[in-house]
């Protein structure tokens, strides 16, 4: 069980961004889906090891190595050699990520027991945590298992594709979740994502019944998901779900996203948002 | 000090246009007092003051006051003062007056009270059938008068552990009023303080910077119960306080040092400075208490508002980063201090070692701390442009929150009379007040003393330990006069460090100095 591992791009031991509290956030390397507007692209593929970041790197922090033992290859990133120039990221064909590195439950539990007098809870992120459900389910066992640790909340934030199977054996040892829904109307969200987005509605309504559906994101992108009628159907819809829902609203904003995939997007601005949060008033929700 | 030289500096300060009435009169007292022959010292511990080794922080040829006073405003309200011709308060109004007159007679190393009495406890009796709307109009006025008044940010009012009515109000009304004065702290006991009120705090953090956070039950060990965090964030007895403030620059002392590591260092080099500094503050304290006599002529002290016996001195420290990196370069090693966890260890040792000296090492009239001195890790001038404050880790250079705090955290419980660190938040904490809440009580379980929390892009600014507003520093620089003391002193800091430009926070400086 604390053998089981799992691919993380990276972990942030203080957040208050990701959840309720101070919080321990993993984030894990891969996603399923190929949104345009992501902000961390780097943390949607996996690696192939087709070796270009290795050439790329100025100060050789990167190496291909094989295991003797098991004849397996993997990536090897020097912490102490790298200059953070994030040229490896920026040159990576797959959208990965060769600081990501395998951990497994014990390992990371390693890592979060020192800082757990700090936090209120755990978050799996990415990435896409539900894409490596084994490894969240193992971590919020050992975490619920632990004397220490067992106080601390667990969450996950996710795009809300997994099929219900998937949550189900998620569920009873998760806390809470935050979902995106990048957009209620299906081309928008295909255009969007590459996905269809009844996986996610199904998700947001499976994930309230079982009272933990925490919180819903909504990222602003203009002249996608903003017109007023967009806005209005989510609003009616997420009425449905839950009168009282927390509503998180994001700005879209280019940095960090690809270039050629961002360049005819544009950034929603303060006034766009605060318009949006105007049309949310007539609900009970709790928009932040 | 040449008839000449006196003469000139005084009239630059008289016909300074960027003094208000009270600093000029205060600077030519300053002025007055560098006449006097500096109490006799030996020739090592005067050439180690001479080249900065060890700094008096400038508090003067002639001690003729304490420097930190921390009247017991408890004992004033219900007996009432003869010197002040006033009765014990009865009710509301009759105690804020009361305590307004008593600040204006109390003296400390800036002129202005630095302590103005936990302001709940203290006046909680009086609001018994006092309406909350009466009450917060008159707590208004009051604050608003201790801020006009005196206009100091070392001016500094205590509040909790418990949750009070008055507490409370005063958490609003600081939101309220924004002022930069009165400096702030709440004694936070997890067994005492509500969370109700830490969120009070929090949003109060947010709003004006304030307060800090001082580990309660870990002060109440080290000094009793009656004890107040007043100035920056110093520790110190009610009914007492420090006679003195002496300072040990660490990196200088390392760089007298001729050894290839730590060793000749902590066992000789550092308790020769160690001890030089002690005898300087004996120079000093005796001056005060034998030659001038506060004790005995200051009315506070005739009332037993004051007791010789709960006073000390503080011994200060500052520079420990680079003193640190220095050693850890001479033995060969790039670790440095807050990243590297030998750096770190180095690092305890060194504050072991001076804590182990000043538990052995008597000084005369410090009753207050058992017959010793009290240890202080100090935050800085703005003539340190080559050290770090206390003990903490360089500005801009710290690493992330938590391996910042865990690095920081064994210090302070050696710290009895105030360390302090300054943590750094981004706007999007103020979304999330609950992670604030985590924060701080994860950093008392790690043995925190005091820290409070400095917002990016917030119009106040943490300066070491008292904050100065944006406005008032640009209103500063632009008509070269302000109302308060203290802003001249954060403007400084501000342009030596262009901390308005950083992204981090910072604040290691500490001016007490108008002339020097």
């Amino acid at each position: 069980m604390n053998q089981t591992r799992g691919l993380v791009n990276r972990i942030l031991k203080f957040s208050a961004v990701d959840g309720p509290g101070n919080r321990f956030v993993v984030f894990l390397q891969g996603c399923n889906f190929q949104c345009i507007n992501c902000h961390n692209p780097h943390t949607i593929g996996k690696c192939n090891l087709c070796g270009i970041c290795v050439k790329e790197c100025p100060v050789g922090a990167l190496k291909i190595e094989t295991t003797t033992s098991t004849s397996e290859q993997t990536m090897h990133y020097y912490e102490d050699r790298c200059t953070h120039c994030d040229r490896c990221i920026k040159v990576c064909p797959e959208s990965s990520n060769p600081q990501a590195r395998w951990m497994s439950v014990k390992e990371a539990l390693k890592i979060l027991y020192p800082v757990e007098p700090f936090l209120s809870g755990v978050t799996v992120s990415g990435g896409e945590a539900t894409s490596q459900p084994d490894f969240v389910r193992e971590l919020f066992r050992a975490i619920k298992a632990d004397p220490k640790l067992s106080r601390l909340t667990t969450f996950i934030d996710s795009n809300g594709s997994a099929p219900i199977e998937i949550w189900e054996t998620l569920i009873d040892v998760t806390d809470g979740a935050m979902i995106d829904l990048k957009a209620l109307n299906s081309e928008t969200h295909k255009a969007l994502t590459g996905n269809e987005n009844e996986s996610v509605i199904k998700t947001i309504k499976y994930l309230e019944k079982k009272k933990k559906l925490y919180e819903v994101r909504l990222l602003i992108i203009p002249d996608y998901n903003d017109s007023k009628e967009q806005i209005q159907e989510t609003a009616k819809f997420l009425n449905t779900i839950n009168p009282n829902l927390r509503i998180k609203i994001n700005a879209f904003r280019k940095h960090g996203t690809k270039e050629n995939l961002t360049k005819n997007l544009k950034e929603a601005t303060k006034e766009q948002v605060e318009q949006i949060k105007n049309l949310l008033e007539n609900y009970n929700f709790k928009v932040y | 000090m040449k008839l000449d030289e006196l003469r000139s500096r005084a009239e630059a300060i008289i016909s300074n246009p960027g003094l208000t009435y009270q600093q000029r009169k205060h600077n030519l007292a300053l002025l007055a007092e560098q006449l006097v022959e500096y109490p006799t010292l030996g020739d090592e511990a005067r050439k180690a003051l001479d080249e900065r080794v060890i700094c008096d922080l400038f508090e003067g040829n002639a001690p003729y006051r304490a420097r930190y006073i921390l009247p017991d405003y408890g004992k004033a309200l219900r007996e009432g003062s003869k010197f002040l011709e006033l009765e014990p308060p009865t009710n509301l109004a009759e105690a804020l007056n009361f305590l307004t007159i008593l600040y204006s007679q109390v003296p400390s190393i800036t002129g202005f009270p630095v302590y103005l009495g936990d302001i709940d406890t203290l006046l909680e009796p009086f609001t018994a059938g006092v309406l909350d709307a009466e009450l917060y109009q008159q707590l208004k006025l009051f604050w608003r008068a201790v801020d006009r008044m005196l206009p100091d940010a070392f001016t500094h009012a205590n509040l909790g552990p418990k949750d009070t009515r008055v507490g409370r109000m005063i958490f609003q009304i600081e939101r309220e009023l924004k002022q930069v004065v009165p400096n702030l702290t709440l004694k936070y006991d997890p067994t005492l303080t509500s969370d109700e009120l830490l969120i009070e705090a929090i949003q109060t953090v947010f709003a004006v910077g304030k307060p800090h956070f001082a580990n309660h039950p870990m002060m109440v060990e080290d000094l009793g119960e009656e004890y107040a965090v007043v100035s920056c964030y110093n520790s110190l007895k009610i009914g007492g306080g420090s006679h003195t403030l002496t300072r040990l620059n660490l990196r200088r002392t390392v760089e007298k040092d001729t050894g290839d590591g730590r060793t000749s260092f902590l066992e000789k080099t550092l308790p020769h400075y160690v001890e030089l500094t002690l005898q300087i503050m004996e120079a000093r304290i005796r001056y005060l208490v034998e030659k001038v006599k506060f004790y005995e002529h200051d009315f506070l002290a005739q009332e037993g508002l004051i007791n010789l016996n709960r006073f000390s001195a503080m011994f200060g420290i500052f520079g420990l980063a680079e003193t640190v990196n220095i050693l850890m370069e001479r033995e060969g090693s790039s670790g440095k201090y807050g990243f590297d966890e030998q750096a770190n260890q180095l690092a305890y040792q060194i504050t072991d070692k001076i804590a182990e000296i000043l538990h052995q090492r008597e000084l005369p009239y410090c009753e207050g701390n058992g017959g010793k001195a009290f240890f202080h890790s100090q935050s800085g001038i703005d003539l340190d442009l080559d050290t770090t404050a206390g003990t903490r880790i360089p500005y801009g250079e710290e690493p992330e929150l938590f391996e910042h705090i865990m690095a920081v955290a064994p210090h302070h419980r050696k710290f009895n009379s105030g360390v302090s660190d300054i943590f750094h938040f981004e706007e999007t904490v103020t979304k999330n007040p609950q992670s604030m809440i985590d924060v701080i009580k994860g950093a008392f379980k790690m043995g925190m003393r005091d820290f409070t929390f400095n917002l990016a892009d917030s119009e106040f600014v943490r300066v070491t330990g008292y904050l100065v507003r944006r406005s008032d520093v640009e209103q500063y620089q632009k008509e070269q006069r302000s109302r308060y003391d203290s802003t001249v002193l954060g403007a400084n800091a501000l342009a030596n460090q262009g901390i308005m430009n950083r992204q981090r926070r910072v604040i290691s400086r500490e001016s007490d100095q108008r002339t020097r």
